[in-house]
């Protein structure tokens, strides 16, 4: 299929970012130390310029680009907004902490705007090519990011750990794609659709690459038992980085694991749903309960991610549309929650501290009150109380594994719900309840300040008035 | 044309922005940030009177019902309304906050604005809890109660307070989330969310002792009923006296008004079949936490312990209903029993509101609430001396004040089903009199215990306001119970009636014929 000029219209957001990235690495040679600002200034213009792009090709409709390898969609469309929204927030929250570590530099913002490239083509891919693609982007930028302060040992001991698991990853990915390829003869996933539909399990083939597809999909997931390298990475990166981390990338294995499974291997629901079940209940359990133990909050909050992980499963085994646009809430609140986590961390840390240990969350509703409110209401929303968000992507997914049946499954996450409550009550108590013994005031600056305000009042907003960002999820999947 | 007005919609809302809106003007000055607390609670009694006055006392359906849709894809409604049993305990909310805002006038010193400002979001969301009539939105007032509380007792509580606070909130955490699940599963039978059409739909009997059991997780926990009642003398001692007050006064009414609301005519089946193990579970509160509210050294345990005994009394009114049916054969009095529990919890709440002010009093003077650090303090505070000697009465069940009135229908309603159970419940006479008496003996009576004491100042207007204005509902109800009897007997005889209507699928039997 020759190459068509309409095409370029499809993939406007991405042709933005990726532009803004060259535009940065070129223009980053010309700048003197003391103009590394404009970097900022210029990355921050270019994501909100791809985020009206986004606003402005959404049209509800679906279409197609490149011989049917790229998809645009309503659901891509939503996420590819989240996404570029909470690259913005990271960028919006880490100018301080960047210019204090010497990481104010243009290759940190070149980065990470490639790995946001590589999750918007995730988000659109349609064939297992494109998706590797996609993937490999985006992995081999967070390796770089996670090793981004050279100095630090924990940093480069992450990301080694970071790159020989993510390779592996990747390999039993291919080795399943190759499967896949092998049993259906095609990678894009509307022609695998067809043909699972026609042959069904009885292909053993294609069953053992479903599972091999879904190990790699777990893998970027953090799903246990495939989450061993989460939260030495999380506890080894860079807080800023860790926060893109934590938020834009589950939402590119969110979009991930609905690719492969439902556009391109529904016809095996009966075969993922029982792994993803499994892979739901332990991840759920361990994430809860090993959370509580960490003295590191970064470690805390990767254990509560690979719980959350549990949560998004839940909705996507059900199999119904209904679960799917549930899982999907979850995974773009989940992003929103984390990046107002990660986003107070990074502001407490300054100048030669890094805020790291649950202590250092000592007295903040003293030190700066208006940070400590909005890190309560991302806590009580990640523990699942109203009128937080977070409450209501719990309901959602509860709703759908209760809607097949499985009402002993959510009784067993809502009892683990119950054990991370305890441990997102402590960052409370540690905000409001414990006196501060570093008595060093919180330096924030207006944007960031700004920043958090919107990302703590929309986890709030949202849980009161969930209505239209459910509508959206449920388009998606219509 | 009054009722037309969303009155439900401002009582919750109004204390709810008034709350955010105390706690921004905070740091500009506390003293205006208090006038404006002042102001919104007294706002916020003055539109719920509405809902008394214009209450129509002969209908036993909704009143002022809102209804618009809130997340129209999972049928989730913006659903509010009120009948006979949750309109007293919304006025009874507005009415009691008033006091906690004066109550905590001069005492609190860390950060007032923000102290008065989380008590008012706790009434709006409270008032919610009362008037919500689709689940979900019930469920999330019910939850999001727990954050203002969960702030309150952790900043402003004793010495204690961490663990108070975080294992009050995993307890009643714990609790609800089953109940969330029942909930969901109850969605699916019924495809709405309305708890009125939960109330219609059939539900096969092991279903309804599944959902029975998650309702009764809940609410046991919120009542508390034996044996997860452990929570709420550490909650008590280690909240600041406005905590406490709005603990015992209204928190724990939630936990009954759950079951009337969702177990009783949800699963009555259920109810049926289990009513034995609440009853069992109400007279072990009545005797055995009355047993050890005797030997407590800390008035706020005593009045906590005390608490849990009194709603041993409103969960044992409330299911006795079955075992009069089954008794007699026929439901007259069951309604006593409801209506008494009813009355408890409402007598309940002015009482141990009044009795956690009194101790407030004495801690702000003494910073002790241990008994025995306290001894012959009428001579120093007999105006103080005589509102606790009536308040202490009032909770020993003394005819004349409205503590007496719930315990004697429940008692009354309980001899028309078993001897025994009336027996050992009305042993809370002499039990409820001996706790608290012999604390006032030690406490108010006697010689001046020590120079503390002695230099004790007695009420000031403030308190005297406080306890004066408590003291004067709990005599009128005491005398004068009608009204309030009145406005809630056409609902609680529907409830009777419904809950006598099997709900099993298969056979429509009415229930007397079901047991053996």
């Amino acid at each position: 299929m020759p190459f068509e000029p309409a095409y370029l219209y499809t993939i406007l957001p991405e042709l933005v970012v990726l532009i803004t990235a060259c535009c940065v690495l070129v223009l980053d040679l010309f700048l003197r130390e003391d103009q590394k600002s404009v970097n900022h200034g210029l990355t921050v213009i270019g994501l909100l310029i791809a985020l009206g792009c986004v606003g402005l090709i959404g049209d509800g409709h679906v279409s197609l680009a490149f011989s049917d390898s790229f998809i645009r969609d309503p659901m891509s469309d939503l996420l590819k907004g989240a996404v570029l929204l909470v690259t913005l927030l990271c960028f919006l929250y880490s100018t301080n902490y960047l210019r204090d570590r010497a990481m104010w530099v243009g290759e940190y913002h070149v980065l990470m705007l490639l790995a946001l490239l590589g999750i918007m083509i995730m988000i659109s891919a349609n064939d297992f090519l494109t998706m590797y693609l996609g993937l490999e982007t985006l992995a081999l930028c967070l390796y770089a990011l996670v090793a981004f302060n050279r100095d630090s040992k924990m940093g480069s001991e992450a990301a080694m750990k970071y790159f020989v698991l993510g390779a592996l990853g990747s390999g039993m990915l291919l080795y399943g794609i190759s499967m896949l390829y092998g049993a259906t003869g095609g990678l894009g996933f509307a022609a695998i659709a067809d043909v699972v539909s026609a042959e069904g399990i009885e292909n053993k083939v294609l069953v053992f690459g479903l599972v091999f597809v879904i190990i790699g999909i777990a893998f970027k997931f953090g799903a246990v038992p495939f989450h061993m390298w989460l939260p030495d990475v999380y506890q080894g990166a860079p807080t800023p980085v860790v926060l893109f981390l934590s938020s834009a990338p589950k939402v590119a294995a969110f979009a991930m694991a609905v690719r492969i499974l439902i556009d391109g291997l529904a016809g095996l629901h009966a075969d993922w749903g029982d792994i993803l079940l499994i892979l739901s209940v332990l991840s759920m359990g361990i994430g809860n309960l090993v959370a509580i133990a960490q003295s590191n909050i970064k470690r805390m909050l990767a254990y509560s991610t690979i719980s959350h992980v549990g949560f998004i499963f839940l909705g996507l085994l059900a199999g119904t549309q209904q679960g799917y646009a549930a899982a999907m809430f979850y995974a773009v609140v989940y992003a929103l929650m984390a990046a107002g986590a990660f986003g107070v961390l990074v502001m407490i840390s300054h100048k030669g501290f890094e805020a790291e240990d649950l202590d250092d969350l000592k007295g903040l509703g003293d030190r700066d009150p208006w940070l400590a409110a909005m890190m309560a209401l991302v806590m009580f929303s990640m523990a699942g109380v109203p009128p937080m968000v977070g409450f209501m992507a719990k309901l959602l997914v509860l709703q759908a594994v209760i809607d097949i049946g499985l009402v002993w499954l959510a009784v067993v996450a809502v009892a683990f719900s119950i054990i991370g409550a305890f441990y997102y009550l402590r960052v409370v108590k540690m905000i409001y309840f414990d006196r501060s013994e570093i008595a060093v005031a919180v330096v924030v600056t207006g944007s960031a300040r700004f920043a958090v305000t919107l990302n703590g009042l929309a986890v709030l907003f949202l849980g009161m008035f969930p209505a239209a960002l459910l509508s959206l999820c449920e388009a998606a999947f219509a | 044309m009054l009722a037309d007005f969303p009155w439900l919609t401002l009582v919750i809302w109004l204390p709810i922005v008034g709350g955010i809106a105390v706690i921004a003007s905070g740091d500009k000055s506390s003293e205006l940030s208090k006038w404006i607390a002042l102001a919104v609670s007294v706002l916020a009694f003055v539109v719920s009177l509405p809902l008394w006055f214009d209450f129509d006392p002969v209908s036993a359906g909704m009143q002022f019902v809102e209804r618009v849709q809130w997340v129209p894809s999972l049928k989730i409604e913006y659903y509010l309304g009120v009948d006979g049993i949750s309109m007293p305990l919304i006025l009874l909310t507005t009415f009691i906050t008033i006091f906690v805002v004066i109550a905590g006038w001069e005492v609190i010193s860390y950060r007032p604005s923000y102290y008065m400002g989380a008590f008012l979001i706790m009434e709006g969301i409270m008032v919610g809890v009362f008037s919500a009539l689709d689940a979900i939105l019930f469920y999330f007032f019910w939850e999001a109660m727990l954050i203002p509380m969960f702030i309150i007792i952790g900043v402003w509580g004793g010495p204690n307070r961490v663990y108070a606070t975080i294992k009050f909130f995993l307890y009643t955490f714990f609790g609800s989330v089953f109940m969330l699940v029942a909930l969901i599963y109850l969605y699916f039978q019924a495809h709405s969310f309305s708890i009125l059409d939960f109330h219609e739909v059939p539900l096969a009997l092991h279903a309804q002792i599944l959902i029975f059991l998650a309702f009764l997780i809940a609410f046991a926990v919120k009542v508390p009923m034996f044996p997860v009642h452990t929570w709420l003398p550490d909650a008590h001692v280690e909240a600041p006296t406005g905590g406490s007050v709005i603990l015992a006064a209204i928190m724990l009414k939630i936990g009954g008004y759950g079951f009337l609301r969702f177990s009783l005519p949800i699963t009555p089946d259920a109810s049926a079949q289990l009513d034995g193990l609440i009853i069992a579970l109400s007279l072990i509160a009545v005797i055995y936490i009355g047993f050890v509210a005797l030997v407590q050294q800390d008035m706020k345990k005593l009045i906590a312990y005390s608490s849990i005994a009194h709603m041993g009394f409103v969960t044992l009114g409330f299911f006795i209903v079955f075992s009069i049916v089954r008794h007699t054969g026929v439901s007259t009095g069951a309604a006593m029993g409801i209506q008494g529990g009813m009355v408890q919890m409402i007598s309940h709440g002015f009482i141990s509101g009044a009795l956690f002010l009194c101790v407030g009093v004495l801690y702000d003077r003494m910073h002790s609430r241990q008994i025995s650090d306290y001894g012959g303090v009428v001579n120093t505070m007999p105006w103080f001396g005589g509102f606790a000697v009536f308040f202490a009465m009032a909770n020993a069940g003394l005819p004349g004040t409205s503590g007496f009135v719930g315990e004697f229908m429940v008692i009354l309603a309980s001899f028309r089903a078993d001897f025994w159970y009336a027996f050992l419940a009305a042993t809370t006479l002499v039990l409820a009199a001996a706790f608290t008496l012999w604390m006032v003996k030690r406490v108010i009576f006697g010689p001046v215990g020590n120079d503390k004491v002695a230099k004790l100042q007695d009420l000031n207007g403030r308190e005297v306001l406080n306890l004066g204005a408590l003291a004067a509902v709990v005599l009128a109800l005491g005398i004068w119970p009608k009204p309030l009897v009145d406005v809630m007997a056409p609902t609680v005889e529907r409830l009777v009636a419904q809950v006598q209507v099997s709900k099993l699928p298969e056979a429509p039997a009415p229930l007397a014929s079901l047991q053996p």
